[in-house]
């Protein structure tokens, strides 16, 4: 196939290579067909779109989001009505549900925390109760359990006239959760404002007797101190403003409650449900961290005389963390997605508004390519926090 | 943590002692072991009678399993079984012809057959896709029907447990194969290739399914020309395997990195083509270490079928709350989705201990060349 | 072993592998500096060095498991070239035995020997059933044929990886470290299945630090630093009176224990 007397074979025979064979070649000419091949599917959809959309006289493009929206939503964190534009109720959309899913990895990682070392209890019943629960919440699909809670908030809850009232303040009813809230004062502000720079000197103290326990093994009681330096100023701040505690507090007038701060059934059940099932995972996540941390960690944790709940603290938790926090991003991802469920229990969130407004308008592609544009955001965002975090763990704990 | 609960047991006696002792050695070793697990315990104890023994009188003892509605299950102030009496076929089957729904019953063993014969350890893949090729032509000819004096009935009223059987494993069977193609893709060292495998998997594992299922069934009639349509069923498959698509992809990158170069460099050496070595040497070990992996997502996708009663197709959900709506049985809701979890539980329950078992097996065994 | 025809003439002087000048960086790393060598037909060699010093790099750019960036590397009088054809020839033409065996741990050992023949000669099954059962034979392990690599030990392991590359018919033979991952017990086995296929007339570039197998079976030695040949010599000139340094110094630490 080639020169018949190898010593001749001198010149480079890179040129004589049919193009065909050339394998560099054939690796472009395969990128080509792929990106072609995509490239041609897309057009030949966008194509039939264009003219599907023209058919049924559908206009294009994102002028729709200034137009008026023209619906009512449910709960929003800020101001909307029907005469708000289409732009607005997706921003009131986004909101809920990055309000609904913050809150929920909050509870989930506390929630999830506990169930994980619970299922390693030495206390059989706990084990046990808790492996159940796990077992039940990992093996029934989400929406299902969604459904129950809302059923039980909707169906089976009192209603407002015959509330559930557990504290002072709270009612329980089928309108949801009601509580009394403290009216709104100035002092509130400069409170927070204290707490801030109460946690700011606690960290800094914290850091110092630290320092100072690592040179003189003297123990500073740096939990109390701290407690101190957070909870005192706002509370002076507190005491100084004269003390202003008026409440306000839910009243029910005919069919509803006024006043006060409502939380809807719709919400509460997706929070309670998507916290109850991510928690599941989450503890499992915690378990084998937990477990993955070696024996030996442990029982050298022990012969130093440390008590089993500070190995589990000062031990076992801070290596462990290294373990669970790639599996708990994923976690935290698929819990933001999953709030996308409100959409079958009617609590507004980004899918249900967004799908309202598909509905509205037809303008389908356009209102999903801006549902993909924003939970990719939420998604990248969550990741590139927990990597940090990852990141910052793994060096501290090196 | 085990030998900590264990030790006090250890230190008592020395004769054999009787069973009565050894439970009280027992519960203090396991239930009683300190002061803060005495009150756990306590209160474990107190919850059981305040919660589970009235769920259980509810359920059993003051249930009513026969009625003509559910203001007679009322009046007895339990459980209201008799809905399923009425309903319960319905919930399975939906809307699928009375007199045909042998059909959908059939398919129903015919699924959990194939299931379990694939789930024997050490069957060939040969067989396994024969047995599978073969079981989907018999679901789609019983569902069909049109033949041998089976009525034909459209996809509308496939409804029920079968649809969600079929939506689960068509839509990862779908799945399969945009899966390994994207998996292989992002492997590549092509990199237009690459780029578009990573566009694809990153894009559709950041958003929710849901907006994946909206996009089918509102955007598939778009992409298609004028006059040509696609039933509801099949749209929502396609987004299934879209999404799926994506997390097998990562699965099976999972199990493809799990391969040593040298299985590579074997097969050039030996001159393999590219495909001949994907085929032959690389995808056979890397689908096995990713069985576990697979059947998780399995898993998943069993349950997130439900999801598709969102886009109004008739699964187990959408039947039920069908039969909430009659007016006679509106408040059996929690007997209804007691029951429809109980059956999601019992699958899901014992595929994930199946999985489990797997993960050991492989771990066991070992994978990859071995050396001595 | 002629029994493929190739397109060079045959004899005693043909050249079957040639490196001119060929030169490989990994980044900025020079691995391979000016590499000049010819095998000839039949010839036995055996590169020997330090661990980084390109030895293994350069039998493995013979079949182009790596790619060399300057120079020409001839193989059989066929160029390798990014032509897909040349190098599909050559890989047909060249086996190759690894330090990690690499069999494929998911086939049983007849099946690991038969899927080259079958899928690149394009061989009957049953046909190449028979050869891999006389390769077997040739390693002495004829009754592990039905069992998978996993149950066979490291040296049954590596014959079966020689017999497997047999299975091929090739024209050289590339061996990389093939003893370094075996527990001393097991290291003869081996040993004397190359020496077989030595005597047989096996054109053999050999990676080893098996400096006993290199003595008896090797028609040249090569010592390689730093990416470049330092010495080329007949193993009694090498052995007796090295030339450089290195090599002196690289003889006597593992010649010493």
């Amino acid at each position: 196939m080639v020169a018949t007397d190898p010593s001749r074979v001198q010149v480079a025979p890179a040129a004589r290579v049919a193009l065909w064979r050339d394998m560099r070649v054939r690796g472009i000419a395969a990128q080509i067909l792929t990106v072609g091949a995509v490239a041609g599917l897309v057009a030949y959809f966008g194509h039939n779109a264009i003219v599907n959309l023209e058919q049924r006289g559908i206009a294009t493009g994102f002028s729709f989001l200034k137009r008026e929206a023209a619906f009512e939503i449910s709960s929003t964190l800020i101001d909307y009505s029907p005469a708000s534009s289409y732009g607005r109720a997706l921003v009131v959309g986004i909101l809920n549900t990055l309000l609904v899913s913050s809150l929920g990895i909050v509870l989930t990682t506390i929630f999830g925390t506990l169930l994980g070392i619970a299922r390693l209890s030495t206390n059989w019943l706990v084990q046990r109760v808790t492996g159940w629960y796990i077992e039940v919440m990992r093996n029934t699909p989400l929406l299902l359990q969604l459904i129950v809670w809302w059923d039980l908030l909707r169906v089976s809850a009192p209603l407002p006239r015959e509330a559930f009232n557990p504290l002072p303040g709270v009612f329980i009813s089928n309108r949801g959760l009601n509580i009394s809230v403290p009216a709104w004062n100035e002092a509130y502000l400069w409170m927070l404002v204290a707490a801030v720079l109460g946690i700011a000197v606690t960290m800094l103290l914290g850091r110092q007797m630290h320092r100072r326990q690592e040179l003189t093994g003297k123990r500073f009681p740096i939990f109390w101190a701290g407690l101190g330096l957070i909870l005192g100023p706002p509370l002076v701040v507190f005491l100084c403003a004269g003390a202003p505690v008026e409440l306000d507090t839910p009243v029910l007038q005919g069919f509803n409650f006024v006043g006060g701060e409502n939380v809807t059934p719709e919400f509460a059940a997706l929070l309670f449900g998507l916290v109850a099932y991510t928690s599941a995972f989450v503890a499992e996540i915690v378990r084998s961290g937990i477990l993955s941390v070696s024996k030996g960690q442990t029982e050298a944790a022990s012969a130093l005389g440390l008590r089993p709940s500070w190995t589990l603290r000062l031990v076992v938790l801070p290596q462990a963390v290294r373990v669970i926090v790639p599996p708990m991003t994923s976690e935290y991802l698929s819990l933001t997605k999953n709030s996308s469920l409100a959409v079958y229990i009617g609590f507004p969130d980004f899918v249900s508004i967004a799908n309202t407004e598909a509905n509205q308008t037809g303008q389908v592609v356009e209102v999903i390519a801006i549902l993909m544009a924003v939970y990719l955001t939420i998604s990248l965002t969550i990741s590139v926090l927990m990597n940090f975090y990852n990141r910052y763990v793994a060096l501290v704990e090196r | 943590m085990t030998d900590l609960a264990q030790s006090p047991t250890q230190s008592l006696e020395n004769g054999p002692p009787g069973p009565a002792l050894r439970a009280w050695h027992w519960a203090r070793g396991h239930l009683f072991n300190g002061p803060v697990n005495t009150i756990l315990t306590l209160v474990i104890v107190y919850a059981f009678f305040r919660v589970v023994v009235p769920i259980v009188r509810w359920a059993l003892i003051d249930a009513t399993w026969s009625a003509d509605s559910d203001r007679a299950c009322q009046a007895a102030g339990g459980a209201c079984w008799a809905f399923l009496g009425s309903w319960g076929r319905f919930i399975i089957f939906g809307r699928f012809p009375y007199g045909e729904q042998w059909r959908p019953a059939l398919v129903l063993v015919l699924f959990v057959v194939m299931l379990a014969v694939s789930a024997r350890p050490g069957m060939r893949g040969r067989t396994l896709i024969a047995i599978w090729l073969g079981g989907i032509v018999a679901v789609a000819a019983l569902m069909w029907g049109g033949f041998l004096g089976m009525a034909y009935v459209e996809t509308e009223l496939w409804n029920g447990l079968p649809l969600t059987l079929i939506l689960a494993l068509g839509g990862v069977g779908f799945a399969f194969p945009i899966g390994v193609l994207a998996a292989l893709g992002r492997r590549s060292k092509l990199p237009a290739i690459r780029w578009l495998s990573v566009a694809y998997i990153e894009l559709i594992r950041g958003v929710p399914l849901i907006t994946l299922l909206f996009m089918a069934s509102l955007m598939v009639p778009l992409f298609l020309p004028t006059g040509i349509s696609i039933a509801k069923l099949w749209r929502a498959e396609i987004g299934f395997a879209l999404f799926f698509g994506a997390y097998l992809a990562e699965a099976v990158r999972g199990g493809l990195q799990a391969i040593a170069r040298g299985q590579y460099e074997a097969a050039d050496a030996l001159g393999l083509g590219y495909w001949q070595k994907t085929c032959l040497i690389i995808l056979p070990q890397a689908l096995t270490i990713s069985i576990p992996s697979i059947v998780n997502l399995f898993i998943g996708a069993f349950k997130d079928t439900t999801l598709i009663t969102i886009v109004g197709i008739f699964d187990v959900l959408q039947d039920a709350n069908t039969g909430l709506n009659d007016p006679a049985w509106r408040h059996a809701y929690v007997e209804a989705y007691a029951t429809i979890g109980m059956i999601f539980f019992a699958f899901c329950y014992f595929m994930s201990r199946y999985s489990q078992y797997l993960e050991r097996r492989l771990r066991r065994s070992g994978t990859g060349p071995r050396r001595q | 072993m002629a029994s493929i025809p190739s397109a060079a003439p045959q004899g005693a002087e043909q050249k079957m592998i040639e490196f001119r000048a060929v030169h490989k960086w990994y980044g900025d790393f020079h691995v391979l500096k000016d590499i000049n060598l010819v095998v000839r037909r039949g010839e036995r060699v055996v590169v020997c060095g330090p661990s980084g010093s390109g030895k293994s790099t350069m039998i493995r750019c013979i079949n182009r498991l790596e790619e060399h960036q300057k120079g020409q590397i001839l193989v059989d009088g066929i160029e390798l070239t990014p032509d897909a054809k040349h190098v599909e020839a050559i890989r047909r033409e060249v086996g190759m035995v690894f330090q990690q065996f690499n069999l494929f741990p998911h086939l049983t050992v007849l099946e690991n020997l038969t899927l080259a023949p079958v899928w690149v000669r394009k061989m009957p099954k049953k046909e190449a059933e028979e050869l891999a059962m006389q390769l077997l034979e040739r390693v002495k392990i004829p009754e592990q044929a039905k069992k998978y690599p996993g149950q066979l030990s490291g040296g049954q392991q590596q014959r079966v990886a020689i017999a497997r590359s047999l299975c091929m018919r090739p024209q050289v033979m590339l061996f990389d470290e093939p003893t370094s991952a075996l527990d001393p017990e097991m290291i003869k086995e081996v040993l004397d299945v190359m020496v077989e296929l030595a005597n047989e007339g096996m054109t053999m570039i050999c990676v080893t630090h098996e400096m006993g197998f290199a003595r008896t079976v090797a028609d040249s030695m090569i010592f390689m630093d730093g990416g470049q040949i330092v010495e080329t010599a007949p193993p009694k000139e090498f052995f007796a009176n090295p030339k450089s340094e290195r090599t002196k110094l690289f003889l006597s630490q593992i010649l010493s224990h």
